[in-house]
């Protein structure tokens, strides 16, 4: 476990004192996203331009004439957050080599949902990333299209209940598992790849401070609540995150320069995700069967990933 | 001035962006573009200008790079053609809403169904209702010429709105015609460093892009039009400047023989110079024929237009892209609306003509304008369809 011992004392010196993501803004109560958001722009600090691709944090943040962000924020549309960052990126590195603005260094971040990620903004973002801009790519993944309405995405979990996958008498919820985004970025060979999860403060933003040191493309797949979309309770937003991670479902992990490494140690025998499915809503259609089904995916994908931090090398 | 050179003009356009002290370039490769694209890559590679160039995935990502690169203060161009124009389509009107004043080059492609490589009009018409300057050039020097303006253009205060330079695909940038070059220091005393409005920089914080709800986005719209009209009137001094230093002046609506002529051609782009030799031989034989050309097609210059064509009563219009199903094509549909209540307009005889790459030749202009005094109404016809 990534534990500090008196954390409670040390935290308040270790974390950044101001907020870039300021309240005040539009999100649901519980909202993991904002939770994420808010701890990963601490950890980047102020020299940060950040491109946002539409939906949630979006719309929640920046409703003209008001705004959210204390950063340089810019919005264009939904599939292309990666392409505008890699032009931030390339401007600003353009104007500062050539004495038209400060020399100073400022990274450039692209922030988008799991559909701005793994679905309409998969290509810009595998072309950014091969492209070999200096930047990160957040994905804020709450496994479906929320801001449109609880719509399936790809990174949708299988079995799960959505508006465009609803649990029907003939068909019951997503018919497919999670795409594996950070493994496709693994395959672009970047330096640096991460999944995270505001229920552990703490790793989250150490892994957002490595992707910032890191010259290169990183990308980090943050899990990301949504009691709305996943009809839960709202205060148990921190709990349902905790539980994603210690069931293997969603494993805590980074892959420095290929060398995949878990951030947080597992048992033996972890936790059931009976224990996880039946905080939500959207998993209430499961019987028994479809919960042993659920257990094996994630059984399997998990065997897959310690079978990848127990043979992958470093190839730097 | 420089000596005149030999060159292929898709070539000089990159050399001309070269001229330019582009920050950032983002262009995806596609014919007739590419060799603009290749052309900017080798002056960027080789050194020859301090800029980074993209090298995107799509044409969609090459306008965003391009966006997010102007949003920082950079100078930001790109070139795209038919099909990787209209994959840009969602992103157009964004950047003309962020100000941001992005250079584009068009090398005029149809637009697929089915696919066809060559030229015509097709690809910038449904662009037209985007808030971006849009002009057209009508031969290499021209394509020089506007390239470079088009940035002075695009980012001055009055203005900061995207440009796009039309120039025919094939008809134009594949040829090659004696060009001249502006020095790099003429370029420069032209066009000096991009002062940006606003800027994404940690120094002071900005948030760009921020959504309208329904009780401000129709204000956000017109002054976006606003803006566009508002345009016309620099972009001409703009021109005015550079024909004070280079001694070649451009217009909005350009004309060749008009004054006085009973029948006009009008048209855009390379076409104009093929049809002044229809003009001149129609002369030459007793017919009263003049040309009006339109360079600057996005703001409207209809004062410019009502002047060309004052007292002429047939204006020939040559359409290279159709609006189905709709009025006739897109030239000859807007100049009729725009002309509605004119007491004296002319007859306006609407061709769609030279289509995905259609030879139009001094003849057919000859033969359109013979059509056009035989024909009793103003509905729009196809010519040279077989049918």
């Amino acid at each position: 476990m990534n534990t500090v011992e008196n954390f409670e004392i040390y935290a308040p010196k270790l974390i950044e004192k101001r907020e870039f993501f300021s309240p005040g803004h539009r999100a649901c109560q519980g909202c993991g996203e904002v939770l994420a958001l808010r701890l990963l722009l601490k950890a980047l600090g102020e020299d940060t331009v950040v491109s946002n691709a539409t939906g949630c944090m979006e719309i929640i943040s920046s409703a003209y004439p008001h705004t959210a962000w204390n950063l340089p924020y810019i919005h264009v549309a939904f599939e292309n957050a990666a392409a505008v960052a890699s032009g931030v990126e390339a401007g600003l590195k353009a104007l500062r080599r050539k004495g038209k603005i400060a020399d100073r260094y400022v990274k450039s971040v692209a922030i988008a949902g799991d559909g701005g990620t793994v679905d309409i903004g998969l290509q810009a973002l595998s072309g950014a990333m091969e492209r070999g801009h200096d930047m990160i790519f957040f994905c804020l993944d709450n496994e479906a299209y929320m801001n449109t309405g609880i719509q399936r995405s790809s990174a949708t979990p299988f079995m799960a209940a959505t508006t465009t996958s609803p649990a029907g008498k003939a068909i019951k919820g997503q018919r497919t598992g999670k795409k594996n985004v950070p493994e496709i970025m693994v395959a672009h060979n970047i330096p640096y790849v991460a999944t995270a999860c505001p229920s552990y403060p703490l790793d989250l933003m150490n892994k957002v401070e490595k992707a910032r040191k890191t010259i290169g493309p990183s990308y980090i797949h943050i899990f990301s609540v949504c009691p709305t979309g996943w009809r839960a309770a709202s205060n148990e937003t921190v709990k349902l995150g905790r539980m994603a991670v210690e069931t293997g479902f969603f494993p805590l992990y980074e892959v420095e320069n290929g060398k995949y490494r878990l951030t947080i140690d597992y048992p033996e025998k972890r936790r059931p995700m009976a224990d996880y499915l039946r905080l939500q809503g959207r998993f209430r259609h499961l019987d028994p069967a479809d919960i042993a089904k659920v257990q094996e995916l994630v059984d399997k994908e998990f065997r897959k990933l310690m079978h990848k931090v127990k043979t992958s090398v470093p190839w730097s | 001035m420089g000596k005149i050179v030999g060159m292929e003009v898709g070539i000089a356009a990159a050399e001309a962006v070269g001229l330019c002290n582009i920050d950032v370039a983002a262009v995806y490769p596609i014919t007739p573009q590419s060799h603009i694209a290749e052309h900017l890559s080798d002056i960027v590679h080789d050194g020859r200008i301090d800029a980074e160039f993209i090298t995107v995935e799509s044409e969609h990502s090459s306008i965003s790079a391009c966006a997010g690169a102007s949003a920082t203060g950079a100078r930001a161009y790109t070139a795209t053609s038919s099909q990787g124009l209209m994959l840009m389509h969602e992103i157009l009107p964004i950047v003309s809403a962020m100000r941001l004043p992005v250079v584009m080059g068009n090398a005029n492609r149809a637009i697929s169904g089915p696919l066809n490589i060559w030229n015509d009009h097709t690809d910038i018409m449904p662009q037209r209702d985007n808030g971006w300057i849009v002009m057209h050039a009508e031969n290499g020097q021209e394509v020089i010429d506007m390239t470079i303006q088009s940035f002075k253009i695009a980012e001055h205060p009055d203005i900061m709105l995207p440009t796009v330079l039309n120039m025919d695909g094939f008809q134009l940038t594949h040829m090659i015609e004696p060009l001249e070059f502006p020095l790099q220091e003429e370029v420069n005393a032209f066009l000096p460093d991009r002062v940006p409005f606003a800027t994404l920089h940690p120094d002071n914080p900005l948030s760009m892009g921020c959504f309208n709800m329904p009780d401000i986005f129709m204000e956000t719209m017109k002054a976006k039009d606003v803006a566009l009209l508002n345009s016309k009137k620099t972009i001409v001094k703009i021109w005015n400047e550079w024909g004070k230093m280079f001694g070649r002046y451009y217009k909005p609506v350009e004309t060749y023989k008009n004054k006085g002529a009973e029948t006009l051609i009008l048209t855009m782009g390379s076409m104009g110079e093929t049809a002044s030799v229809a003009v001149d031989e129609l002369r030459k034989a007793g017919q009263s024929v003049g040309l009006v050309k339109i360079r600057l097609w996005r703001p409207f210059p209809l004062e410019e237009l009502r002047a060309a064509i004052k007292g002429c009563k047939t204006l020939v219009v040559m359409d290279r892209a159709v609006s189905f199903g709709g009025a006739g094509g897109p030239v000859g549909t807007e100049i009729k609306s725009l002309m509605f209540h004119d007491q004296d307009r002319p007859r306006i005889v609407d061709f769609i003509m030279g289509l995905g790459g259609r030879d139009v030749k001094v003849e057919d202009f000859i033969a359109m304008v013979e059509r056009a005094a035989k024909k009793k109404d103003e509905t729009y016809e196809y010519y040279g369809v077989r049918e």
